[in-house]
């Protein structure tokens, strides 16, 4: 990817004892939403705090869009957006206010300032509650202001730590699609994540990272094809079950097990629907008829577990800092 | 937006001094905002003083008057009101400390910090907003105590030199607040951490009496920190110089708290700074 708009090369960082970036290497294509994936105290946070110039690492190389983040701060903080983990937007001022006092700050001029503040508001649904203070705005609203006011600067990266942590189902779906129409406008997207549904569907590529090292990186796909086969499960009368286990294993080649309700079997489908469909061929000459047959792909949740190990996070919200966790002896491990 | 993001010509890429004082303009503002649209910060901040003023007036005037040097004209206010402006400008200075970590927590700084801003506006415009803030405060109480009978004994120009020397060691401290928020980091730390020094400074010193009946190991510490300077200063301003203590010289006790105002600025100042630049979480 010689086209990269942000390349990070060797990022090491530590915080006192601990490592929180263990020689960090990404890419990430231009026009993109790029996910990073990763457990509590993983190292997502110091990445994006090392790529929007607010964390110095102790050593390795950051260039977003063409510049050098670590020579040129200033220049790269023209070309970049962040919003964090909490609504940075001030509740006492109106969201235009808001809007107009980041865009003052990118440098712009007051009339310019306010008239692509009108632009952004019009565009995120707040133009009607512009004129009206952020301490009268529902989470969601807060939440879409804060990332949209980065926006008013247009910038060509978006750096968006969580952006969803700790806001409801509904106005997390309007913080997707203003994710969404962004990238469309032709913004790249780096977001930090612990909800695999949120990498899954957002995300063009994901990058999983765990103790302070990209673990693995792909599409979900991809991600999805390289931990695990898709599950064959198959349901059959409590009479049928074991005669129906034996003609399995003779398809799949391994006993199939009884899922936690006992009332499916499940096998591993190594070559998907080809499997299925000679399953339920031998299922037929054998003279069982299942009540149900269902392919299963692995989700993202397989893919973190199988990488990292550790339970996804599913509501927490991650912590400031890294987790307090052992420096890690080797440097190099195969991802 | 039909000329989207990859348009950054407008943007600047270097922040040069001109720009470094529009940004702190533009942070002082928003500042200020938040104290004239939440009016109970400004209330509460105003009522204050206003109680020291009629409390201390009232309860200890009668006793105290008596032992008041004459250019105080027999009126214990007289000597108050320039004490209080002092008292107003040390206890007001943790705001300076709450603000910024506020700001902190709320993910505010970072916001600022990943700004092609300049780095100097985020303090510059947190100590400017809270010199405006001093002087509405201040004004407010020396309204109320002239209202109550306070008098300058001298001219309006030398009221008004006593007047800007507070609103100078205020600021002087507002920079040593903001040197403690940024490194306290949380609100409720710098509760304490601010205002715990706080007291035994206004106390022990010729804000509200003279130092003269202090025990003598007091009056070492009493007489030569910055408050007293600073407050007998604004008293030979203010009501002449037969109310500076024995000995000393008008002319001399302006020098000096101006040195105490520029010393402290700078080292404040500089922690400051320091501390900004270090900001890592």
């Amino acid at each position: 990817m010689t086209d990269a708009i942000v390349r990070v090369r060797d990022v090491v960082h530590d915080f006192g004892r601990v490592r929180a970036l263990d020689g960090v290497s990404l890419d990430v294509a231009p026009g993109v939403v790029h996910g990073l994936l990763g457990p509590n105290g993983a190292g997502k946070t110091t990445l994006i705090r090392v790529l929007a110039t607010l964390l110095r690492p102790a050593s390795g190389s950051v260039e977003v869009a063409g510049v050098d983040v670590l020579a040129d701060p200033t220049g790269a903080r023209a070309r970049i957006g962040l919003a964090g983990q909490f609504a940075a937007v001030d509740a006492y001022l109106t969201g235009r206010e808001n809007v107009e006092m980041v865009g003052r700050l990118y440098g712009l001029p007051g009339a310019e300032a306010r008239r692509r503040a009108g632009e952004v508001l019009e565009r995120i649904g707040l133009a009607d509650d512009a004129d009206r203070r952020v301490s009268t705005y529902s989470g969601g609203m807060r939440r879409r202001l804060d990332l949209a006011a980065s926006l008013v600067g247009r910038p060509q990266v978006m750096f968006l730590d969580e952006p969803t942590t700790g806001i409801d189902p509904r106005s997390r779906m309007e913080v997707w699609e203003l994710i969404i129409d962004l990238v469309e406008q032709g913004t790249t997207v780096l977001l930090t994540t612990q909800y695999l549904e949120e990498a899954d569907r957002l995300a063009d590529r994901i990058a999983v990272i765990d103790h302070g090292r990209i673990v693995t990186e792909g599409t979900a796909d991809e991600l999805k094809a390289r931990v695990a086969s898709a599950v064959l499960e198959v349901r059959t009368t409590p009479e049928d079950r074991e005669r129906a286990s034996a003609v399995l294993a003779a398809v799949v080649g391994e006993e199939p097990t009884l899922d936690p309700s006992g009332s499916a079997l499940r096998m591993p489908a190594r070559e998907g629907t080809a499997t299925l469909v000679a399953a339920v061929r031998a299922l037929d000459t054998a003279g069982i008829e299942p009540e149900d047959v269902a392919l299963q792909r692995p989700s993202l949740d397989d893919v973190f577990l199988a990488v990292t190990g550790d339970a996804p996070t599913r509501s927490e919200p991650e912590e400031d800092g890294p987790a307090p966790r052992r420096r890690r002896g080797g440097r190099r491990r195969g991802a | 937006m039909s000329d989207h993001a990859h348009t950054v010509s407008v943007l600047r890429t270097r922040t040069t001094p001109a720009s470094a004082v529009r940004d702190a303009l533009v942070i002082g503002r928003r500042n200020l905002l938040r104290n004239v649209r939440l009016p109970q910060l400004l209330v509460f901040a105003t009522v204050q003083p206003v109680m020291f003023l009629v409390l201390f007036a009232y309860v200890f005037g009668g006793a105290i008057t008596g032992t008041l040097p004459e250019a105080a004209a027999g009126e214990y206010l007289n000597w108050l009101v320039p004490g209080l402006m002092i008292q107003v400008a040390a206890f007001g200075s943790g705001q300076t400390a709450l603000g910024l970590t506020e700001d902190l927590q709320n993910g505010v700084i970072d916001r600022f910090r990943s700004l092609p801003m300049a780095r100097s506006a985020v303090l510059a415009g947190r100590t400017g907003a809270d010199l405006v803030r001093n002087a509405v405060v201040i004004g407010l109480m020396v309204v109320v105590g002239t209202l109550l009978g306070f008098r300058y004994q001298t001219s309006l120009l030398r009221f008004l030199a006593g007047f800007a020397l507070a609103l100078l060691f205020a600021h002087s401290l507002s920079w040593v607040m903001a040197a403690v928020g940024l490194r306290v980091r949380t609100p409720e730390a710098v509760q304490s951490a601010a205002f715990l020094p706080i007291f035994p400074l206004v106390f022990a010193s010729s804000v509200f009496l003279p130092t003269a009946t202090m025990p003598s190991w007091l009056r070492v510490f009493a007489d030569n920190q910055p408050l007293t300077v600073v407050t007998n200063a604004m008293r030979g301003l203010m009501l002449g110089p037969g109310a500076l203590p024995p000995g000393q010289e008008l002319g001399t006790e302006v020098l000096r708290s101006l040195g105490w105002v520029v010393v402290i600025t700078a080292v404040a100042a500089t922690a400051a700074i320091r501390a900004y630049r270090r900001i890592t979480t």
